[in-house]
């Protein structure tokens, strides 16, 4: 089984689920395949508990590997970036274009910096820089682990008395959840200019003026839980992309599979985080 | 070859399966101090399998494996990281860091594992090792700029530059010519007389195999199929071992 490796000693103390006798093989392979269905679900389950533990913990120990931190957090801006800028500065644009006709039916069209860099702060901002860093690094870290994996370089790793936990996967889980709330906030400022250049498309607007009212109506409770996200946003992605790396089956198309579960796995994290983010703020 | 009072690794009864496969079935054999202990076997019969569990890379279902004295499945993460350091471990893949120059790959356990060298100190030990497999100019390639039987010999000489007191060689000739070949044997001869290194050694390549062996086993069905001395395995009529060392004749058109 795939996750042996990660969660073997753990696995040991877990009872399994009942032994299928040969007899019971025979009258019914299909009950089967759906118990090793749900088998396979509490396995994945357990080793995603367990690997988020090792982490933690391997987090909080000693020997933290900073170069291998600094490297990382480097990896993931320099990845993104190109990205991030363009994205940015087309929500923005395209936001302020499609917000403009509707403002103007209700004779509100002075609110249109306010509303669009609500909308950017609050919302797009983070979420679309997560999710591009979702495809970007989730992917990115889940393939590089992964082939490691198969390629038994966590093995020698391991042999070698290094925690590859400690050395590969904190400093990726940390970069991420540094970097992405840094990133997010770029992505903000390039919304916000080009929701600017969008507001000049049609009329003349002052830069100044534009991002002074644009603020105006940013309150600090705005800002805050936007950014509090960000960093459960980078934190998952990171986590997610080494886990599946991490537990990568065997043969090379193992790969192409963590790379790709990771991703998705990580969207939809962020999916739900945004969730979660917004209804704890909508209670507050 | 003295035969040593006491074994540096027992393995007792040492079962595992993946899935509904077993692959050792109740292995057991000793490994003694100073002894190049030679491993054959097909391909699957679990060779590999073995000696990641003397390491604990993978868990046995069952069955012991004693370290020099310690009982491998019972060490906790710090004890067993300490056996660990001991031992030398050469992966069939070669497994090199493949985002690390060569020069990192084999500086990456030697920092590790001998924390209180300088490093003038660990640039020497690297570039001795390096010589002994003799990929001295290589130091700052990448392992994907070197050719597969290079990549193995990077790969020996990280295992060897960290001078553990047991070392366990998977296929360290697979692949490569056999002058290489022939050095790396002489090579894992040398190690065992300069630092009294005890090896298990999986091979296939027979030529290998009578340059190092003081003793061989053979595996096969998850056991020890035979046991013995270079001549024994030779001059056997059995079959399986007949196939491995009768010279092979060239098919008749
Ligand atoms: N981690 C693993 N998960 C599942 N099956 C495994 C694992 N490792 C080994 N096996 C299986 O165990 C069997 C023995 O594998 P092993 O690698 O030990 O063979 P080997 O004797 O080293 O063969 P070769 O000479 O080809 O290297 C194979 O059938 C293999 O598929
Ligand atoms: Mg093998």
């Amino acid at each position: 089984m795939k996750h042996m490796k990660v969660i073997g000693p753990v696995l040991k103390r877990i009872p399994r689920l009942p032994n299928v006798k040969q007899q019971a093989i025979k009258l019914s392979e299909n009950a089967i395949r759906k118990t090793e269905k749900v088998n396979q679900f509490f396995l994945e389950v357990g080793a995603f508990t367990l690997f988020f533990w090792l982490t933690f913990k391997a987090t909080f120990s000693r020997d933290f590997e900073f170069r291998e931190f600094l490297r990382q957090c480097y990896l993931v801006g320099n990845k993104t970036l190109p990205l991030i800028t363009i994205t940015g500065l087309v929500i923005g644009l395209v936001l302020t274009i499609q917000s403009r006709p509707i403002l103007a039916e209700f004779g509100a069209l002075s609110m249109l910096p306010n509303m669009v860099t609500l909308s950017i702060v609050k919302e797009m901002g983070p979420v679309v820089t997560a999710l591009i860093c979702a495809g970007k690094i989730g992917s990115g870290m889940g393939a590089e682990l992964g082939s490691m994996k198969v390629t038994e370089q966590i093995d020698a790793m391991e042999v070698s008395s290094t925690n590859p936990i400690r050395f590969l996967v904190v400093p990726r889980v940390l970069a991420a959840t540094f970097m992405i709330p840094i990133l997010v906030l770029y992505a903000d400022a390039f919304g916000i200019m080009g929701s600017w250049l969008g507001a000049n498309i049609k009329g003349d607007v002052n830069f100044v003026l534009f991002t002074t009212q644009a603020f105006s109506s940013l309150g600090f409770s705005d800002l805050f839980p936007a950014i509090i996200k960000t960093f459960f946003f980078g934190a998952a992605i990171g986590f997610v992309g080494c886990f599946k790396g991490f537990t990568a089956g065997r043969g090379t198309r193992s790969v192409g599979i963590a790379a790709n579960e990771s991703v998705v796995m990580a969207s939809m994290f962020v999916i739900l985080i945004d969730l979660v983010a917004a209804q704890i703020t909508d209670m507050l | 070859m003295e035969p040593s009072s006491q074994p540096v690794i027992v393995v007792r009864d040492l079962k595992i399966g993946f899935g509904k496969l077993p692959v050792l079935k109740g292995l057991t054999l000793n490994l003694n101090t100073k002894e190049n202990l030679v491993v054959l076997g097909k391909s699957g019969s679990g060779k590999s399998v073995l000696i990641k569990c003397i390491v604990r890379l993978l868990r046995s279902d069952s069955g012991t494996i004693d370290v020099m004295g310690e009982r491998i499945g019972e060490l906790n993460a710090s004890d067993l990281a300490a056996m660990r350091m001991k031992i030398g471990f050469l992966f069939q893949s070669g497994a090199l860091y493949d985002s690390m120059t060569i020069k990192e790959n084999l500086a990456f356990p030697l920092k590790r594992i001998k924390r209180n060298l300088s490093s003038k100190q660990i640039d020497e030990k690297i570039n001795e090792a390096l010589e002994n497999v003799g990929l001295s100019d290589t130091l700052d390639k990448m392992p994907s700029q070197l050719s597969g039987g290079m990549r193995k010999r990077a790969s020996l000489a990280r295992t060897i530059v960290v001078d553990p007191q047991i070392m366990l060689y998977d296929e360290p000739t697979t692949g490569l010519d056999p002058v290489t070949s022939d050095e790396i044997s002489a090579l894992i001869n040398q190690i065992q007389e300069k630092y009294n290194t005890s090896s298990i050694i999986i091979t296939h390549d027979i030529e290998c195999a009578r340059a190092t062996a003081d003793r061989m086993i053979m595996l096969k069905d998850g056991k020890v199929y035979m046991e013995g001395s270079l001549e024994d395995f030779e001059t056997s009529s059995d079959e399986l071992m007949q196939s491995f060392f009768k010279p092979k004749i060239k098919h008749q058109r």
